[in-house]
């Protein structure tokens, strides 16, 4: 019987996965649900024998059992999109059954735990601190050295937590590591609890992840024996983009309002219920098997650049002709990512601009395609790799309009905590609603008060909106608990230097 | 009336655990469709909070709201990587389609970024929505 392989991540999902296997059912194929390659334009992806058809739907089956389909793309594994990618954390993505644990033991599954618990927890920590392994939720903190303070910090219980409510737009990467590979996830954080004494842990998914919360609790119940005594459990978030900052997800995980907490004291000894916590994302807990295998610490830390090393799955997203998951070592630049990998703009149209690391990062010209993919190096441009995602705009984009959708964004979301953030976002938006405008304002009712002696009573020139905006940029970014508030003057401040026309009249 | 056994069950079947507010308001909210305050007032109790507290934790969050509305819901994603794959040119005949008979609510982000604009209805994801699929879709919910 011929054995067909369809994905069933939630990406998959939404092109319609579930009809197009049906529809193989119904013409006596056996299917098997793995998970996806990550080639997104191509889903659903339907692999006969390694053959890869896509994007296919269920009109397409019969021409592709008779093997005359013009939907096929041939070898999967050679696809220029997956040949060119080094695969590490994603090693298993579109080869193994999700929740198969015979697919994820015959894949080297729970290699890195077997070996991480013969050595001293001491050990373990040491090699994720060679392994150059840092933090991919966005701030890059190297892992290492987290592990360590949590592991000698002193205290009866210790908690692992993963941050899983990646929030950022362009990003997916977490979500099809639940979902395609969940026992990696299960494994790295049964490790990470060894090598810091923790006993118990959380996996904090947003609630915009259905299926990857699913897959989660099955593959918990299916692994509950190889982890113990580790037990980990799920917790859903609530819809608050700011709760994948560690320390309001902490606060959500206990039950509270999502309020950032102030540092210190750091999570890593004061976290969850006051205990010493290693928070760390999704990304950086599944490359931790691997960095566990034999060899496997040296391994990462010989690929990518200066201090980025190992490597990072960048998420291809927005406009673009194949976008998907495209794991590499660091140093990739981003002209290569965006016209070679990704090919351009699904519309056809030139390119404009490029979003990376989420609503907090910088857009980037393509004057700025040269820059390679490495923390160092995209600080020092303003900008930001975060969690890898980038979202490509075609020239029909808005950069005054995202300007603004910046601190939309940030106003919607701010926990409030802090005033820079929570009136100085919809003071933005405001401000930028009445640069575009183009009509100097006169004072408002605020202004206009008596004892608001230092507010101008005449109306406001556009230089003088434009001082004020990066007066306000200025007070963000220096002022703000958290990176919420700090870092939205980052898409405002390159959108406003690359693309002034965009911003109305006079400059 | 959003208290009553049906509230206790959820109650008793969070006891004991460990920061249990979150996992309660969700299951109070997917029971009766909104958290009100005769169920914040129950959870307080239960719960050994104030209901000032718990009413902290209610309005913080997104995903809870004070009272019911039974109009089916459509989440239509508008960040940044759906912008770019050009879902605000959809939402003024999306907006036309729901009516007042349905609840359209923007989201931020539902993890399709290479294959918006996309959309959510209940646990179902929706992509590559072009206006006539958004329509039909807001149209069927
Ligand atoms: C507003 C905001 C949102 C964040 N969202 C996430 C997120 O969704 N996932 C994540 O892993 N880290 C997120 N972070 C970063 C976390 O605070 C933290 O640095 C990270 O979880 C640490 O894990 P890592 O060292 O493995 O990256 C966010 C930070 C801020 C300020
Ligand atoms: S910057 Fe914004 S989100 Fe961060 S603590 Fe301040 S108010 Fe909260
Ligand atoms: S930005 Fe719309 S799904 Fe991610």
């Amino acid at each position: 019987m011929t054995v067909v392989r369809i994905s069933d991540d939630a990406l998959a999902l939404a092109c319609g996965a579930d009809a197009v296997a049906e529809a193989f059912a119904k013409a006596g194929c056996t299917v098997e649900r793995v998970s996806s390659w990550g080639m997104h334009w191509l889903e659903p992806l339907v692999e006969v024998d390694g053959l890869g058809f896509g994007p296919a739907t269920p009109v397409d089956v019969a021409a592709i059992l008779a093997g005359s389909s013009a939907k096929a793309i041939g070898p999967i594994a050679d696809h220029p999109f997956i040949a060119r990618q080094q695969r590490l954390t994603f090693a298993r993505a579109g080869r193994t059954r999700p929740l198969s644990l015979d697919d994820y033991a015959a894949t080297g599954g729970w290699a890195g735990l077997d070996r991480a618990r013969r050595m001293p927890a001491a050990d373990v920590v040491a090699e994720i601190m060679g392994s150059g392994l840092r933090g991919r939720g966005g701030a890059g903190f190297p892992a290492g050295i987290k592990w360590r303070t949590v592991a000698e910090a002193p205290g009866a219980r210790k908690y692992v937590v993963c941050n899983a409510d990646e929030g950022d737009s362009g990003t997916f990467a977490d979500r099809m590591l639940m979902e395609g590979d969940p026992f990696a996830l299960l494994e790295g954080m049964a490790i990470c609890a060894h090598a810091v004494g923790a006993s118990r842990g959380y996996i904090y998914v947003r609630s915009e992840y259905p299926h990857a919360i699913a897959k989660l609790n099955a593959a918990i119940g299916l692994a509950a024996a190889r982890l113990a005594p580790f037990v980990v459990e799920v917790r859903v978030g609530a819809g608050a983009y700011v709760c994948g900052e560690e320390t309001s997800l902490l606060n959500s995980i206990e039950g509270k309002r999502g309020e950032v907490r102030a540092k210190p004291p750091l999570p890593a000894l004061e976290g969850l219920f006051g205990c010493p916590t290693v928070v760390n994302n999704v990304l950086t807990l599944a490359a931790v098997p691997h960095i566990l295998h034999e060899g496997g610490a040296s391994l990462y830390d010989s690929l990518g650049v200066a201090r980025s090393k190992g490597t990072m799955p960048i998420q291809i997203a927005g406009n673009v002709k194949r976008g998907g998951l495209f794991e590499t070592a660091f140093g990739i630049t981003l002209g290569e990512l965006v016209n070679d990998i990704a090919g351009g703009t699904a519309s056809g149209r030139p390119v404009k601009a490029v979003q990376v690391g989420g609503p907090l990062g910088a857009y980037l010209h393509p004057d700025q395609f040269g820059l390679p993919f490495d923390y160092e190096t995209y600080a020092a441009a303003d900008a930001l790799v975060g969690h890898g995602g980038i979202v490509v705009f075609d020239d029909s984009a808005d950069m005054g309009a995202m300007a603004r959708f910046a601190f939309q964004f940030c106003a919607a979301e701010s926990c409030g905590k802090c005033t820079p953030c929570r009136i100085g976002a919809v003071r933005g938006a405001e401000l930028i609603d009445a640069i575009r405008s183009g009509s100097p304002r006169g004072p408002d009712a605020v202004e206009r008060a008596p004892q608001m002696h230092n507010a101008p009573k005449a109306g406001r020139t556009r230089a003088e909106q434009l001082g004020l905006l990066e007066d306000l940029c200025d007070t963000m970014q220096s002022a703000s608990l958290c990176a919420l508030g700090g870092f939205t003057p980052y898409p405002v401040r390159s959108a406003l230097k690359h693309w002034p026309e965009d911003f109305g009249d006079g400059l | 009336m959003t208290t009553g056994p049906r509230l206790d069950e959820i109650l008793a079947a969070h006891a004991g655990r460990d920061g249990a507010l979150l996992p309660i308001l969700h299951d109070v909210q997917a029971a009766f469709g909104c958290v009100d305050a005769g169920a914040e007032a129950e959870v307080a109790k239960a719960l050994n909070l104030s209901r000032a507290e718990v009413h902290g934790v209610v309005s913080f969050y997104h995903d809870f709201t004070p009272s019911p509305d039974p109009r089916p819901e459509v989440q239509i994603c508008r960040a940044e990587a759906c912008q770019a794959r050009g879902v605000e040119a959809l939402v003024l005949a999306a907006e036309a389609a729901a009516g007042s008979r349905v609840r359209l609510k923007t989201v931020y982000c539902l993890g399709l970024c290479s294959v918006g604009p996309s959309a959510r209805v209940g646990d179902t994801l929706h992509a590559r929505l072009d206006e006539a699929a958004l329509v039909a879709l807001v149209r069927g919910a």
